[in-house]
């Protein structure tokens, strides 16, 4: 089991629960979609996955291993092989995106490595490449702050690919780009799991994109998981109950009723 | 303003703080003894008419020119040879100090743990006291350990300047978006590392432009220790004033102006390359 949360709950400094007495499995090589409404738990459930954040009570086991009885050092190595992909990555607007992407083997490299790394690039290569795939090899040399928030977003795609990590967790990794490139990036993320033995979990906010490109479906309401099936048994239904608002106003009605087109693979 | 639909919450909080302000500057202006229409009074008036006339013209025979020249490179040196030093201290002290290298904070939403912050109090003690006794009592004890001369004034500047800047450094680094470090560390990352790659590049500027300005506060200071006897443009300012040759006094002063613009200067082109 690569991934497993027993009872494991998430409460903020706030006090906003984020997560109650989550139970979940999820076995090597693996790939799940997390979808749910905004502010449902999305985010926390992966930060949890990726040891990014204590659990308030309950256990998580990542790779055999569990995080938070470990020691800080050897925490951060288990860290090392475990990459998440962040909404909006987080990069130094002035940092170079071939330095934002060589970042992610900074787990695996010495101090020595790192510094120098900074002062010339040293796997060029090994980033066009991971850009590449992304159809971003030409930002290369440019800034972070030059790029738009999709190519930031592949740019934090990149560094996860050439962290080659063994789970890779991405946080809404495609929601600032048009559905064509939403739809590659996914098959590329996907394609890279299946090519490497890596386990993957993303949390999406389109629907559609879950249900082609993953085989199981996790959908998550309030902190808890409502269901978690098999993508061809998500039904009309179950997407109404987990997407239910009662607070919104409903807009005025149009004359010709939308039909919400779900594609299947 | 007081209806209910366009009530700010934070109104109320905000005109107390400015009260309390008002409340708390009355006695402050009382106990400074500040009273500005005695500067207004003739006699106060002529008196400081008197120093400042003596000024003109400044003085620039040439061996006094001469004489300036080496107090200004000695009042450099003394000003570059102290920071130097202070940030050899400095630097380590403002990434021990500071929460932005901090491991727990990155799992816990940005607040390190109890004991990673009860850990970090004895290195800002230590930037406290540095930075708390002046200079220039520093500057008196040295003095009397290595002898007049522009050693004092190296040592003293190095202390006292490696309080401020660490404590100021240790700051900066936590006034800048803490998540690229965050992310860092929880992908395995090392600290030093994450601190590098993380927040260096955001507070690069920040932190050149507050070194250049200390550098041009330890040319002043560096004149203040002159005064004890640490050398350099205040010890030659010093003797110029017991001699009542203000001209010369006026010289210095220009050629203080003149450094501070070089320094301002700097400033501005090193944090045009940078941003």
């Amino acid at each position: 089991m690569t991934l497993r949360l027993i009872q494991a709950s998430l409460s903020h400094a706030n006090g906003v629960h984020a997560l109650r007495s989550v139970d979940l499995h999820i076995g090597a090589r693996e790939q799940v979609a997390i979808i749910g409404p905004s502010g449902a738990g999305k985010s926390s459930l992966l930060n949890l996955l990726a040891t990014a954040l204590r659990p308030s009570s309950g256990e998580v086991q990542v790779l055999g291993e569990r995080p938070w009885q470990l020691s800080a050092h050897q925490r951060q190595r288990l860290r090392a092989r475990i990459g998440l992909v962040h909404q909006s990555p987080p990069l130094p607007p002035r940092q170079r995106v071939v330095t934002a992407v060589l970042a992610g083997k900074l787990g695996q490299w010495g101090l020595g490595k790192s510094l120098l790394n900074l002062l010339h690039p040293l796997d060029i290569p090994g980033a066009r490449a991971a850009l590449a795939r992304l159809d971003l090899g030409d930002k290369l040399f440019a800034q972070c702050q030059q790029l738009s928030g999709g190519q930031l977003q592949r740019v934090g795609i990149a560094r996860v690919l050439y962290q080659a990590p063994d789970v890779l967790l991405a946080d809404e990794p495609v929601s600032a780009m048009d559905p064509v490139l939403a739809a590659h990036t996914l098959a590329v993320l996907c394609q890279h799991a299946q090519e490497h033995d890596v386990t993957l979990v993303a949390s999406l906010h389109a629907v559609d994109l879950a249900l082609t490109h993953f085989p199981r479906i996790i959908g998550v309401r309030d902190g808890q998981i409502l269901f978690d099936r098999p993508a061809s048994e998500v039904s009309h239904d179950l997407l109404d109950t987990l997407y239910a608002n009662e607070s919104l106003q409903p807009a005025p009605v149009p004359d010709t009723p939308l039909s919400v087109q779900i594609p299947r693979c | 303003m007081l209806t209910r639909d366009n009530r700010d919450p934070a109104a109320g909080p905000r005109l107390l703080l400015s009260l309390l302000a008002i409340v708390l500057l009355w006695p402050g202006i009382r106990l400074s003894e500040l009273d500005l229409s005695v500067l207004l009074a003739t006699d106060s008036q002529s008196e400081m008419g008197r120093f400042v006339s003596a000024f003109w013209p400044p003085a620039h025979g040439e061996e006094f020119i001469q004489l300036l020249l080496q107090a200004t490179l000695q009042t450099l040196a003394i000003a570059t040879a102290g920071m130097a030093l202070a940030l050899l201290l400095a630097v380590p002290a403002s990434l021990l100090a500071s929460r932005a290298l901090s491991l727990s904070a990155a799992s816990r939403g940005g607040h390190p743990s109890l004991w990673a912050q009860l850990l970090r109090w004895p290195v800002r003690g230590l930037l406290i006291f540095l930075r708390s006794v002046p200079e220039i009592v520093w500057a008196l004890l040295f003095v009397r350990a290595v002898g007049l001369g522009p050693a004092a004034g190296v040592l003293a500047i190095a202390i006292t300047y490696s309080g401020m800047l660490g404590k100021v450094y240790a700051e900066i680094f936590e006034s800048v978006d803490q998540r690229p470090a965050h992310a860092l560390m929880q992908a395995g990352s090392g600290r030093l590392a994450a601190f590098c790659y993380g927040i260096l590049p955001n507070v690069a500027a920040e932190l050149l432009s507050y070194t250049v300005y200390r550098w041009e506060c330890a040319i002043r200071a560096s004149v203040v220790m002159g005064f004890v006897g640490a050398g350099g443009l205040g010890q030659q300012i010093d003797l110029s004033m017991r001699m009542f040759a203000g001209g010369e006094v006026a010289s210095m002063l220009l050629t203080f102006f003149i450094l501070v613009m070089l320094a301002d200067q700097l400033s501005r082109l090193l944090r045009w390359r940078l941003a």
